[in-house]
Order: C-alpha cells, then structure tokens, then sequence
C-alpha cells in the first residue's frame, strides 16, 4: 500500500496531499474499506439511493430556472417546461418519476435491513439517520408534490396539513401557522418552494453524510448478520472481507445499469405510470371549488393514508399514522432476538414479517381506492397485521427457535 | 333567443316528423361493444390524423375552446403543415403564428350563454383520458328537458350542446331498466339500450367516427406535445443502457474471478 506516500511524492499530487488528504481519503474508504463479500442483489439500494438523490438535485436546479412559483404562475409555469422549455419534459419527467424512484429503493433499502437485522446493535444510529433521512424524504416528496399548484397538490395539501389539526389544543393555531393563510393558498405554495429547494435538501445532504459516517464507522451488515471484524487474518483484514473499490464499485455499477435501464423505460413510455406517478386530477389547476374524488396521496404514502381512514376518529387517526412511521425509529430496541439475519431466526419472526410484508402492500393498494365499508374494514385488518410487527416483536423475537449462526459468511455467487 | 339553442329546437322539431321513418332497429349490431368500454384508439405518431384532427379542431372546437399552451407556429412545426396553409386556411384572423390558441368566443358570453366558460383543452386528454372524450363526443341524444335540448351519456346534464349533430345526426337514445343487487338490496338503473338516428347527419357511421378519432387525436397530441419525440428518444436511451449494462457485468465477472 502507497500509505503515507502521496504527502512525500513530487509536484501536484504532493502540494495537493500535503494541504487536502485526498489520498488518504480514497485509501480508507474505498481500498483499504473492507465490505462482506457476500452481498446480495439487496445491498444495490443504498448507492442506488444516493443516485437518485443526485438525479433529484441536478434535475431541480433545472427545474427551478424555468418554473414560477405563485397561485397564479405554478401550473403555467409546469406546462410552460414542459412543452417550451428544451427538453422540459425530461427534467419535468426525470424529477416526476425520480422522486417515485427514491421511494420505490429507499422502501426496498430499509427492507433489506428487516430481512438481515441491519438495525440492530451495533448499528442502530446508522438505522437512526436513515429514518430520519425517510422522515425529510417524505417531507421533501409532499412539498415537491404540491408545487405544480395542480387540484391533487391542492387537495393533497388541504387533507395532509389538516391532520395538525388534530393536535389538541395547539392544533388549529398550528394549521393557521404552517397555511400562513386560513386556507392553502399563495402564502403555502411559496414557503413549500423555499422549503422543497432549500432547507430540506440541506437537512437530507447534512443525515446522508451522518449516514455514510456512521456506516464506515460499524461497517456494512451482510445477508447473513455476522460480523465480519470478528474473524481477521494475520493481516488484520477481515477474513470476509473486500475491498469496497474495486469490487462493490464495478458491481454497483451493474446495479446501476440495470436501475436505470428500468428507470428510463418508466421516465420515456409511461411517465404517468397509470395514474400513480403523475395523477389526471393533477393535470387541472388548482380549484377549492373541485374536490378530486377521490383524493387520495402519492402511492409511497398511502399505508400510512389506508391507517389514517381506517379509524373513525380523526385524532386517534392521525395519531395511529403518527405511530405508524415513527414504530419503525424502537425497532432496534423492539427487537430481542440474538441473531440478525432472516437465516438463522425462527418462524415466528418469519410469519410476523410476512404478515407485515401483506398488511403493508396491502394498505397501499387500499389508500389508493375510495372509501367503501367492505375496504375499510379491511385496512382495519392489516393494520392490525401492521402494527402486531412492531407492538409485539419484545416478545416473538425472544420466543422465536433460532438457528445456530456460522462464524463465517455463506458465499453464494 | 341565442343561435344555438334556436339550432337545436329546429333539430328537434325535424326529429320529431322523422321519428316515425327513423324507427328501424338497424343500430343494435354496431352497439356490440357497450358505450362505457369504448376506445379512441388513436395514434399519435400517425401525422396525417393530426393534421386532421387539427382541422376538425378549429372547424368545431376553437370558436369557444382554447387552448392557451399551445401555439399554432408549434401544431404548424409538429405537424408538418406549411406555414402557407397555416395562414391561408387554419390561422383565424388576427392572429399570428406565434400566438397560442385562444378561442373567439369571450368568457362572459359562454357564462351566459352556457353557464360556464368552456374549459381549454390544452390538457384535457391528460385530465380525462382519450377515451373518456371519444365517448363523451359519442353519446349525446336529444333530452327536451335540458336548455340546448340534448344531453349526454358521459358528462350527465353536459353544458355542451350537441355542435357535431350536423355530422352525426341527431340520435333519440333508448333506455332500459336494469336491476342490480348490491348486499340482498336491489336498485333499479336506467341503462342505454340502443340510440336511435332522428335526423341522419352528413356522415356515415364510420366517416364519424374517424372524424372522432382525427380530433381526439389531435387533443392527444396538444396534451403533450413532445410526446413523439419522447417515445422515440426513450427507445436509443433503453438501447443504449442495455449495452451500458451489459459491459458493466461483463467488467464485474472479471473483477470478481477471484473472490470465492
């Protein structure tokens, strides 16, 4: 290894190295980091996510040149990019369909970390960022998603804000405050703007970069939930070990290739993905006269909309959507089993995650539809599949018939 | 009395002498498939229909309907009409190429004469769906009770008067009651049974619904108008991926020979 070398070698690469360890910097987080080498197709979504949050970035900067944000200039401004802006359409498209994108990976991403224990000690911070990371990405979505000023933004906004509301006493006031109107109107659209391309891309660089730190910090989890800093050779390397570059650099580049692949077949043939990516009610201005029937939130936040519907009272509703999100921050604590991986645990752990895998796509599809007796109870069903995941994991996990875990990493190419 | 409505009741007068004439059940084999799973299929690459859908669209749409994001220089350039023929025969006086289509018919008078403004129509094939609009352009029939005398299957008590009757023919439709049982509880439902042709229009049944098909094209087209060019870019982008990622595995399985 060129250790320290690069501070002592001649010319550039010296001055630079001397003032700034760009060497230094590339030798311990890409050739001499050591990732499990048994990564699965799973582990493709985290560098997938942190693409896509550069496609979202570049493809707004764009965005923002061309659009007017205001009651009266949002939706002209859309269309003015997307049919006289050069190749509007595909930033409009590319940023439209990325932010589904972010959603569809960062759900695959946080999923792999239920199948494989990557919450647990020792790493229940990295879990920590990256919820709040899925906390500012929905925060960031619902903003973007009204900035069209389109009747679903509108409705979208009037339902999701009115759920402070519910807040007791503070509530009302609250709504008023974050409206900075008595209704959604002008006053909204312009402070979502500065917040959708401002403050919340600032808050979701500062938790990745908390992220990726944290990660380097306790080192990747693998499919088989051991640790691979348990087992080093006379060298002190990981036994089970590779160097992150170049081995997961030219594999991410694989998953790459085949994401985007799938990515541009959405964003060049069916930008609007039937009605979920970009809504017919979306291509009609704002109107507080019209009320989209029905209304119903971009597909990533329906489970949590199905929830809200699902319980009479709107407080207690709103708080159980409440829950529903932030269950996820105690899953390190919620769960008592000594192994991580899916492999080595028991079926009472596999059944509770199946039934929460179901309940999940199953709230999805039902936030989706109107509200009818037969599909609320239903979401009352899986809601209750939802919530048994978390509420009653101290206690399956601890039961559960667990295998004995290797000491060393299975290798399946 | 405004013009239209003078229109209509003339139509249904002449309806009601030829009823009688009009009566021969020939309608119920074209109706084999049921008006609400009717399709547009329309094509939008197909230039030739949108040139005549943009014909049919200022003939019959653009005297009340704008459409306020599209400019007809642009129509002129997708479309492959010559600035000439734009000028001569599409372009309504006054206006000049660059301007975006906006209707000659003013707000005020469609509030009053319709009751509303008539939307634009810039976006609404995206809005609606094609299909939607080739059905609503297909269903209306004469209904006494409504002010412009006709009605329509798709948008109930529709503001639109029947402005195609001239092409289609004035239609009588016929109902019948269907039940249906939802839970043990049973409703009885009008339903179309068949329409019937009072006033034979200029068109034959087929020329119609070309004619449709033209124009709900060309609402296709003004929706998105990089549409064309989106799809046949998207196919190289998918190519050019494909082969991207097929050398990035290729480089992958070298890299990785020796991992075990």
């Amino acid at each position: 290894m060129a250790s320290n070398d690069a501070e002592y070698s001649p010319g550039f690469w010296g001055w630079l190295n001397r003032r700034l360890p760009v060497e230094k910097f590339v030798r311990e987080q890409l050739l001499e980091y050591y990732a499990p080498k048994n990564f699965n197709i799973w582990y493709f979504f985290g560098s997938l996510a942190l693409l896509v949050l550069v496609m979202q970035l570049l493809s707004g900067i764009f965005l923002t040149m061309f659009y007017k944000v205001g009651e009266t200039t949002s939706f002209d401004s859309v269309e003015f990019i997307m049919r006289e802006v050069n190749y509007g359409w595909l930033l409009r498209y590319l940023h439209s369909v990325g932010a589904s994108a972010f959603f569809v990976v960062i759900y695959l991403h946080m999923y792999r970390a239920l199948l494989y224990g990557s919450y647990k000690a020792p790493r229940e911070l990295l879990w920590l960022f990256g919820m709040f990371i899925y906390l500012a990405l929905m925060a960031e979505a619902f903003m973007g998603y009204v900035l069209p000023w389109g009747n679903m933004s509108y409705w979208a906004a009037q339902v999701i804000i009115n759920l402070f509301s519910t807040i007791p006493a503070i509530g009302p006031g609250l709504v008023e405050w974050i409206r900075g109107d008595y209704g959604v109107a002008d006053a909204t659209l312009n402070r979502f703007f500065s917040l959708h391309v401002v403050a919340i891309p600032l808050v979701l660089l500062l938790l990745v970069v908390l992220h990726l730190v944290a990660l380097r910090q306790v080192g990747s989890n693998n499919p088989d939930g051991i640790e691979i800093k348990e087992h080093r050779g006379p060298d002190g390397k990981p036994l089970d070990g590779i160097p992150f570059h170049p081995y997961y650099t030219v594999k991410d580049i694989v998953g790459i290739g085949l994401f985007l692949t799938l990515f541009a077949v959405v964003v060049f043939f069916v930008p609007t993905f039937g009605n979920l990516f970009l809504e017919e009610a979306n291509f009609e201005p704002a109107n507080p006269l019209s009320t989209p029937e029905p209304i119903a939130p971009a597909w990533y936040f329906t489970p949590f909309y199905a929830i809200l519907r699902a319980v009479p009272n709107q407080r207690l509703g709103a708080l159980l959507l409440l829950i529903a999100v932030l269950a996820f921050f105690f899953l390190p604590w919620l769960d008592r089993s000594p192994v991580k991986s899916i492999r080595y645990r028991g079926w009472w752990f596999r059944g509770f995650l199946a039934a929460f895998t179901i309940s999940f796509g199953a709230l999805m599809w039902l936030g989706l539809k109107p509200v009818s007796p037969a599909y609320v109870n239903a979401a009352r069903i899986f809601s209750v599949g939802y919530f048994a995941f978390f509420l009653l994991m101290p206690w399956y996990s601890r039961w559960d018939r667990v295998k004995p875990v290797p000491a060393r990493v299975r290798f399946h190419e | 009395m405004n013009k239209l409505a003078f229109v209509a009741v003339a139509l249904l007068g002449a309806g009601g002498a030829q009823s009688v004439v009009a009566q021969e059940p020939a309608a119920p084999a074209a109706e084999a498939v049921p008006w609400p799973q009717w399709q547009a299929e329309n094509e939008v690459s197909n230039v030739a229909s949108l040139q005549r859908g943009f014909r049919n669209f200022m003939s019959y749409c653009a005297g009340c309907h704008s459409m306020k994001y599209v400019r007809y220089s642009r129509v002129a350039t997708d479309l492959k009409i010559p600035t000439a023929m734009l000028k001569a025969d599409l372009l309504p006086d006054g206006a000049a190429p660059a301007d975006y289509i906006h209707a000659s018919l003013q707000a005020q008078d469609g509030v009053a004469w319709f009751g509303k403004e008539p939307p634009d129509l810039s976006l609404i094939a995206r809005s609606r769906g094609v299909d939607r609009i080739y059905r609503f352009l297909k269903t209306f029939y004469l209904d006494p009770t409504r002010p412009t005398r006709t009605n329509n299957l798709v948008l109930d008590a529709a503001a639109m008067p029947a402005v195609l009757s001239d092409l289609e023919g004035v239609k009588a439709a016929v109902f019948r009651n269907v039940d249906v049982t939802v839970a043990g509880k049973t409703t009885t439902t009008k339903e179309l049974d068949h329409f019937v042709t009072v006033v034979p229009g200029r068109m034959s049944g087929p020329e119609f619904d070309a004619f449709l098909r033209d124009t709900v094209n060309f609402l296709d087209y003004a929706g998105e108008p990089a549409q064309v060019d989106r799809r046949s870019i998207g196919v190289w982008v998918v190519l050019f991926l494909l082969v991207f990622t097929w050398l990035a595995w290729l480089l992958k399985k070298e890299y990785w020979k020796d991992v075990h």
